[in-house]
């Protein structure tokens, strides 16, 4: 499907068309005007309509962070973590009931930081899930702080005389992993993400996807660059698609061109599916595999 | 061992505490396991890895700690008995998750095979330091269940006591074992599989759209659904409302909070194991000794001391060593002169003893810092000098 392709529903006064999707007992959320992650809930919800899976057989895991209250927000089987474990959170409702899809929604800070060792063997394993990981380059729930996303020299309220280490390519550093699809798009892009989104949802295996998102409130303030408006027209003049480029090209340097796209898209087996299959091989007929979880009676 | 013959190895076996453990989690249903190699746990999670393609169950090496006790909360809400496995370091890693598993109300059980600490202290040498990381070890107020087991076959009888407990009050069960009880091989009686006695999840049959994820029943402990079934769920470690939304003010806390902390205490009296010799339920004693875990064996040839002395001394033994018996050790407080605690560390369980005894008698602790086990005549010298 082409961007151009995808119909996303609109609402009217009273009448919003994701409603069903999302705890409207807990609005107002607490994210900034013009923050970039209600457009990934939209995105979200709407590559999931478009996936045609049942909501019940997906789940969402959040870490702690802006992202990490997204769980909350989200009318699914949800779960609200501890800070950088939504990976192996995620891993065991995976294993414990393999059918089913496990998606985590959570920021840089939890996810490649404190999270970091997770994220590199969830992807090595192949572990079918899909990461949605939201980059706005800082901590910003705890005021701003420099964050291992943070471009070189960007101020940050850690780094008051802007920041002098070399941030990671988060895109690579899966690819090289062995995440089986990968894809990296701004909070503007919002039907590519939808797309994104629902091809993560439906492939087999480790599928991780980079939102670069605005930080108004505290990203973009320390740092003098304008208003939400103004970070989205800067996304809007200086995305780049490259789709299946070298991952190792796609780092982001600060208020520079940020390349975005599907950059990787391959098969290899599951974790399950590797684990079964060498099982069954191993034990040829004494092996059991899971049944599954418990059954309420 | 006695592959593809079911699940549960029925039969009289030679095991180490460690692969008692094992089995016991495998009678009491576990079937996800995730853990990371730590001396001197690694022979459970190697049993484990074993068995569990033998008998349905799916075992995840993860990458720390962290990851084991995060995976297996997620898959205890997936709907499995999951279990982790780890000692003094992968304890103290493991902290903040059991504080998730506690607040969201998570059942699973966590086994520490303990060492002498701290820091990495000694790796394949006994202690029961962490006695009081067990109880304390998570940020926050709670309550919390431990057992200790004493053989080999308490190490699998207990490790199902374990899972009913945790699927009763909904609680990351603990069971602190030691690296004598872990390593010690014995004799271990499988019962068959009909006689064991394993709880079930307290699951949720009410209406669906009526499910709130923390409304309790009238013990203090809510049902529970699974992932997967269309709830819409959602937990959190954050003070939440019955809903399981975030409510972030001193009121929700309060709640929140005081259920952890009662659905525990009230109910503490029906969680409490303890093992009470003839001496100390024939009366009164010159001294009792109240010991848990490998010091309770090594207490039994100074109590014989003791006794071919002309003594009259007793011994208590914790199962349950959280919640601590309180009241059960105020009483028999009354009926002796002394109590006497050896304990692996410098006095952790001590001090809880010697807070609910009082001054109602004497008390002596007989610390050791770890290594490996008392000398029984340091048991003996203190009962003696208890006595007097």
């Amino acid at each position: 499907m082409s961007p151009g392709e995808l119909i996303i529903e609109r609402g009217t006064a009273g009448n919003h068309p994701m409603e069903d999707f999302l705890r409207m007992d807990r609005m107002p959320h607490i994210w900034c005007p013009t923050c970039g992650l209600g457009t990934v809930l939209t995105a979200f919800i709407a590559g999931v309509k478009e996936s045609a899976m049942a909501r019940e057989d997906i789940a969402v895991v959040s870490g702690i962070g802006c992202t990490g209250r997204a769980a909350g927000y989200l009318k699914f089987d949800s779960f609200h973590t501890t800070h950088g474990r939504a990976l192996p959170y995620a891993t065991g409702l995976k294993l414990g009931n393999p059918k089913l899809k496990v998606a985590v929604i959570s920021g840089d800070g939890d996810i490649v930081a404190i999270g970091g060792n997770h994220l590199i063997h969830a992807a090595r394993r192949n572990m079918d899930m899909t990461i949605i990981c939201v980059n706005n380059f800082n901590y910003a729930m705890t005021g701003g702080q420099f964050a291992p996303t943070t471009p070189e020299g960007a101020i940050m309220t850690t780094a008051p005389y802007g920041s002098f280490e070399h941030p990671l390519n988060i895109p690579f550093l899966v690819d090289s992993c062995g995440a089986t699809y990968v894809a990296r798009w701004t909070a503007l892009h919002v039907r590519q993400l939808t797309i994104a989104i629902k091809e993560a949802l439906l492939h087999k295996g480790f599928s991780f996807i980079e939102v670069i998102s605005p930080c108004p409130t505290v990203y973009g303030r320390r740092n003098r660059l304008g208003t939400g408006l103004d970070l989205m027209k800067f996304y809007k003049d200086h995305s780049i698609t490259r789709n299946f480029c070298n991952t190792r090209e796609v780092d982001i340097k600060f208020q520079q061109d940020i390349i975005v796209g599907k950059f990787v898209e391959r098969p290899r087996p599951t974790y399950l599916d590797a684990m079964n299959e060498h099982l069954a091989k191993a034990l040829k007929d004494k092996f059991v595999p899971y049944a599954g979880p418990m059954k309420p009676e | 061992m006695n592959p593809g013959k079911g699940p549960v190895l029925t039969g009289a076996h030679y095991l180490d505490g460690d692969h008692a453990c094992a089995e016991g989690a495998i009678a009491a249903g576990c079937r996800f396991f995730a853990g990371y190699p730590i001396t001197p746990s690694t022979e459970v999670a190697e049993r484990i890895a074993e068995r569990f393609p033998l008998i349905g169950g799916t075992f995840v090496q993860m990458e720390d700690e962290l990851g084991s006790i995060a995976a297996v909360l997620g898959a205890a809400w997936a709907g499995a008995k999951s279990m982790t496995v780890t000692s003094g370091p992968g304890f103290s890693l493991m902290q903040e998750n059991i504080g998730l598993g506690l607040m969201t109300e998570t059942p699973c059980v966590v086994v520490n095979v303990q060492r002498g600490g701290p820091s990495t202290g000694l790796p394949t040498l006994t202690g029961q330091q962490d006695m009081m990381q067990a109880r304390w070890g998570s940020h926050g107020d709670y309550e919390i269940i431990a057992l200790s087991p004493a053989s080999p076959q308490e190490a699998f009888d207990l490790t199902i006591t374990c899972f009913n407990l945790s699927e009763k009050y909904r609680v990351p069960v603990m069971f602190m074992m030691d690296e004598c009880v872990g390593h010690m091989t014995e004799k271990v009686v499988v019962p068959p599989a009909d006689r064991l006695d394993v709880w079930p999840r307290r699951w949720y049959k009410g209406p669906r759209d009526k499910y709130l994820p923390y409304a309790p029943d009238p013990d203090g402990v809510p049902p529970m659904v699974r992932a997967g079934d269309d709830y819409r769920f959602h937990i959190t470690g954050l003070t939440h409302d019955q809903r399981g939304y975030p409510i972030i003010n001193a009121e929700c806390q309060n709640l929140c909070v005081s259920r952890l902390v009662s659905k525990i205490r009230n109910n503490a009296d029906a969680i409490m194991l303890i093992d009470e010799d003839d001496t100390v339920k024939s009366g009164r004693t010159d001294v009792t000794v109240v010991a848990y875990g490998i010091s309770a064996r090594v207490a039994t040839k100074a109590i014989a001391d003791a006794r071919a002395r002309g003594l009259k001394v007793g011994m208590v033994r914790l199962i349950t060593v959280w919640p601590f018996p309180e009241r059960r050790i105020r009483e028999l407080a009354k009926a002796t002169r002394c109590m006497v605690m050896p304990e692996i560390n410098c006095g952790q369980m001590y001090r809880e003893m010697q807070r609910a005894v009082g001054d109602r008698c004497k008390t002596a602790l007989v610390p050791h810092c770890g290594g490996w086990v008392h000398d029984p005549d340091d048991i003996l010298a203190a009962i003696m000098e208890g006595a007097k």
